[in-house]
């Protein structure tokens, strides 16, 4: 050791963990938890698929089932934060999906024609809205009326699929728009791979730039900071992650068919023997990654969240600190239905349908998303990024499965044990170190 | 009896200004149990109140009314003379009314910046949370209560009950208030950081800071406070110059209800 002056601190330092050493750089040791069960799943199902399951085309759709659920599961965060819950998430989808189906397939072609450049667009809109008046509407009788979440939710989970039965009386709808379809993935639904690049070192460059941002400005206070390689692995992390998510996404080609058209319809030639062209990212992994980004930044850096969380730690101190609780839970939920409504796009054209059934059982696999990445049913605790996680190890889980062939009531035996083995853990994991 | 009697604070303060709080005749019941029953008290700038009383004599409620955390069945509240409707936490901190709750009311999973700034969040030009000024601020004020607190990336609920508590002091402190309630603030508080809130007190009642205090150390009131009132099963017993009274005789008002003739009897006083 060549370290000269001994820090005044050290007797304290020196009993620290690996654990509080992390945190001290302000990196969640709940978050390599996960990624390392995320490793394992995806090594364990790529051995038993004989490598099957990391590849280009099943990763590119694992992250596209994944897409509803990560963005409803940022929003039940924050609903589980304030020491409530959503059991209806599932239901509003149902409903809200049903409506802009009716909306875009009926009314919208009689009011503006058929294939009209803004329908996709009124549509998501239009979702959004409804979402969110109907999660207003929750939330008032929740804070307001002072009656749990857990009965009002309930109400709303019977509530919404007997509305989403009632908009057509059970009736599918279909086909949608096709400037709608993108929403939900597809051939139609990808960027492709200049696209695909640009928006993957723009993200690097965001990363890079905020940390620095950040840096500066502890700096300028003259407060602690990470030491500077804790500060470049971290950003350096992030970077690959992306990175790696465009290559992978580029790596998944398109069909030969598909291809060829693209590039006929852009008054090219299509060479002999052809040549390969990428899927690049697709638009419903963008609007998830879109929203997580948000949702942390109302979380972390605005007063809506600061006060989010201390409602969650303590209602009463929140209360007589000024804070207008009332409101703040309304608005939660608000929130959550907007999520909602966008997931309700992105299935709707995943299916190209709207089906009175959409979003079924949707609740229990948001919460678990939510709890599996670390949301504590306690509350006060929890963020956006464990909560993505939580629902790509879900979806990774259940992908698996059907490519191994796993039977479906075998698959909800295997989701449902490993939801209360993650909760226990975790458990474990906060008595050892909280 | 009227209502804006002010006779305790004629006979205590001869020929003082007007008082920055004044509480008349207030009520309040929760089921059936009148947990506070025609209280009046008053505070001058400058002055400290200590609160005294058995346990469950209503000193937190009487105080909680003035803080805005419970609203009166009856009564009125002047401030500065002026009658105010405090319905709110807001309003009362509107006032310029801070209060260090016997709960400390922090909330856990938040760092010490996040509590002392829970409602009144710096924001930087663009409306987000100024997390750093909030954190400085926070070591400026923390320094002054308790120089060897480090604790501040952590949430509170990782801080011992003495630095929990300085945490809610800071709070109420920051932001100048003109009256402080602090109601038990020392109860988790080492021999030193007691200390250090004794002498914040007196500073701050040199900077004309009406203090409420209240404790259940019949030393520590001595030592503090200007006057006292002393409360049992929610009516007031007495008021008193801490100078015109013994401790013995104060002690025998919370725990008889029995009026020593230097103090100005009560509703709640044992009738001779
Ligand atoms: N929110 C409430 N609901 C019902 N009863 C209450 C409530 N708050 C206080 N009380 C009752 O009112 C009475 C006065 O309580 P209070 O907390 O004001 O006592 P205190 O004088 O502060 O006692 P201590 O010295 O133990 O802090 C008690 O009988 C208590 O049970
Ligand atoms: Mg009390």
């Amino acid at each position: 050791m060549t370290e000269t002056a001994p820090a005044p601190a050290s007797p304290v330092r020196e009993a620290r963990g690996l654990a509080d050493r992390l945190r001290e750089i302000e990196f969640d040791p709940r978050m390599i938890g996960m990624v390392a069960a995320l490793a394992v799943i995806w090594f364990g199902f790529n051995w038993l698929s004989d490598g099957a399951f990391l590849t280009p085309r099943n990763l590119w759709n694992l992250l596209v089932q994944t897409a509803s659920i990560a963005i409803m599961a940022c929003g039940m965060v924050l609903v589980i934060v304030t020491r409530n819950i959503d059991l209806s998430v599932g239901s509003m989808l149902g409903f809200v999906g049903m409506v802009v189906g009716l909306v875009q397939v009926r009314l919208l072609p009689e009011l503006w024609g058929l294939e009209h450049p803004l329908t996709w667009l009124a549509s998501l809109l239009l979702a959004m809205a409804l979402g969110g008046l109907v999660g207003l509407l929750q939330g008032a009788l929740i804070a307001y009326l002072a009656i749990p979440s857990f009965i009002v939710t309930l109400g709303g989970l019977l509530v919404w699929r007997g509305a989403a039965w009632w908009v057509t009386q059970g009736q599918t709808i279909a086909p949608m728009d096709s400037r709608f379809r993108p929403l939900g993935g597809g051939i139609e639904g990808a960027i492709g791979t200049s696209a695909s690049w640009a928006i993957g070192i723009a993200l690097c460059a965001v990363i890079c730039l905020g940390a620095a941002l950040i840096r500066r400005r502890r700096k300028r206070f003259g407060f602690v900071l990470r030491p500077l390689w804790a500060e470049i692995a971290i950003a350096g992390l992030g970077c690959a992650a992306v990175l790696a998510m465009v290559l992978v996404a580029n790596a998944y080609i398109l069909p030969a068919g598909v291809a060829r058209r693209l590039v006929e319809a852009k008054g090219g030639t299509w060479p002999e023997g052809g040549f390969s062209i990428g899927h690049g990212l697709a638009v419903p992994v963008l609007m998830a990654l879109g929203v997580g980004v948000v949702i942390t930044f109302l979380a972390k850096r605005l007063r809506f969240g600061r006060y989010v969380f201390a409602i969650g730690g303590n209602p009463e101190a929140a209360q007589l600190s000024g804070v207008n609780t009332r409101k703040v839970l309304t608005l939660v939920f608000g929130l959550m239905g907007v999520l909602v409504g966008i997931s309700a796009c992105i299935s709707t054209a995943r299916l190209n349908a709207a089906t009175n059934a959409a979003g079924t059982l949707d609740e229990l696999y948001v919460i678990a998303a939510a709890v599996i990445g670390g949301t504590s049913l306690a509350g006060g605790v929890g963020t956006i990024a464990g909560a993505m996680l939580g629902a790509l190890v879900m979806q990774s889980l259940q992908s698996g499965m059907v490519l191994i062939g796993v039977d479906a009531p075998l698959q909800n035996i295997v989701v449902g044990i490993v939801l209360v083995l993650a909760v226990w853990l975790d458990g474990l994991y906060r008595k050892r170190l909280g | 009896m009227s209502i804006a009697e002010p006779a305790v604070l004629a006979e205590t303060h001869p020929g003082q200004g007007k008082p920055l709080i004044e509480m008349r005749e207030i009520s309040i019941a929760f089921g059936g149990i009148k947990a506070v029953d025609g209280a009046s008290v008053d505070l001058m700038p400058g002055e400290v109140v200590g609160l005294l009383g058995h346990n469950g004599a209503g000193k937190s409620t009487l105080i909680k009314i003035l803080s805005g955390a419970y609203k009166a069945d009856s009564g009125l509240i002047r401030v500065d003379g002026e009658e105010v409707t405090v319905s709110s936490p807001r309003d009362a901190k509107r006032h310029g009314i801070e209060t260090i709750y016997q709960t400390l009311a922090l909330a856990d999973n938040v760092d010490a910046a996040a509590n002392i700034f829970l409602g009144r969040e710096l924001l930087t030009g663009w409306g987000t949370l100024d997390d750093a000024t909030m954190e400085s601020e926070t070591r400026k004020v923390m320094g002054r209560l308790n120089p060897h607190f480090r604790r501040f990336k952590e949430p509170v609920k990782a801080l011992s009950g003495g630095q929990r508590q300085s945490v809610a002091i800071a709070r109420a402190i920051y932001f100048n208030a003109r009256v402080l309630i602090m109601d038990e603030p020392t109860a988790a508080l080492g021999p030193a950081e007691t200390k250090q809130v004794a002498e914040l007190i007196l500073q701050l009642k040199k900077q004309g800071i009406g203090i409420f205090l209240i404790s259940h150390d019949l030393h520590d009131v001595f030592d503090l406070a200007d006057r006292v009132t002393v409360m049992k099963n929610g009516k007031v017993v007495g008021t008193a110059r801490t100078a015109d009274v013994t401790q013995d005789e104060v002690l025998g008002m919370i725990i008889s209800g029995k009026c020593p003739p230097a103090a100005v009897a009560g509703p709640g006083a044992l009738k001779t």
